[in-house]
């Protein structure tokens, strides 16, 4: 199960509306084995894609130490995408290479619908999980 | 002559679950190369027929290889290397 704070989920979906029809992309961090995802990251989607995203590779090197240097761990990625439902493709699978993290996938194809759902992924094998939304971190 | 190769959690058990390994070499191919005789099968991981793998990235000090010659890039003692799995995906 992933338990997010609600104004982290909040700023990832308005990251993905903004994007939108692009695909939106970043991480949340949180303090190394907690599972607890506290820090929002949004990432440039290098690609500028509505059909695939990567993190722009001198951001992620940024990003990656700067958790280092926090003992922080990217708890959550997440990205969206714009036409098709929130479940990971193909494309998403082969490249999840972080097995303790939480895959958040956003679906921005309905304007007034909240599409949002999280998977692990592991060695190629997707396994859906619920999402719980706790109180936000900051009021 | 020595050079940090920082590895991530998902290649650490190449690496007997160290976060860093020291090797040597005159290019990032050839440190690859002496990686992989004390951490066999970690070279296959980063590397097929074609260069580097696009699911990895790999950094000399602060710059992406790919912006320094791929695997021909020139590595020195005292460099440090990092390899991030790369974070991507997308529709299909």
């Amino acid at each position: 199960m992933l338990t997010i704070p609600r104004d982290l989920l909040d700023r990832i979906i308005a990251h993905a509306r903004a994007d939108h029809p692009d695909e939106a992309c970043g991480v949340l961090a949180g303090p190394a084995g907690s599972d607890r995802p506290e820090r929002f990251v949004a990432m440039t989607n290098a690609e500028r894609s509505p059909t695939f995203y990567r993190f722009d590779s001198m951001e992620q090197l940024a990003v990656w130490r700067e958790m280092d240097d926090r003992d922080e761990e990217p708890v959550v990625i997440y990205h969206s995408h714009t036409a098709t439902e929130a479940y990971p493709s193909r494309t998403d699978i082969s490249y999840a290479m972080e097995p303790a993290a939480h895959y958040l996938l956003v679906s921005t194809r309905e304007p007034e619908e909240e599409e949002v759902r999280s998977f692990r992924i592991i060695d190629g094998v997707v396994t859906e999980e619920q999402v719980q939304v706790t109180e936000s971190l900051v009021e | 002559m020595a050079i940090e190769v920082r590895i991530p959690t998902i290649l650490r058990s190449f690496t007997g679950g160290a976060k860093s390994v020291e090797g040597s070499g005159d290019t990032i191919d050839a440190l690859l190369t002496d990686l992989d005789s004390r951490h066999a099968g970690l070279r296959g991981r980063l590397v097929d027929d074609s260069g580097l793998r696009r699911f990895v990235n790999v950094y000399l000090n602060d710059e992406d290889v790919r912006f320094l010659g791929g695997l021909s890039a020139p590595v020195k003692d005292g460099d440090t290397v990092t390899v991030l799995p790369a974070v991507a995906g997308g529709m299909r």
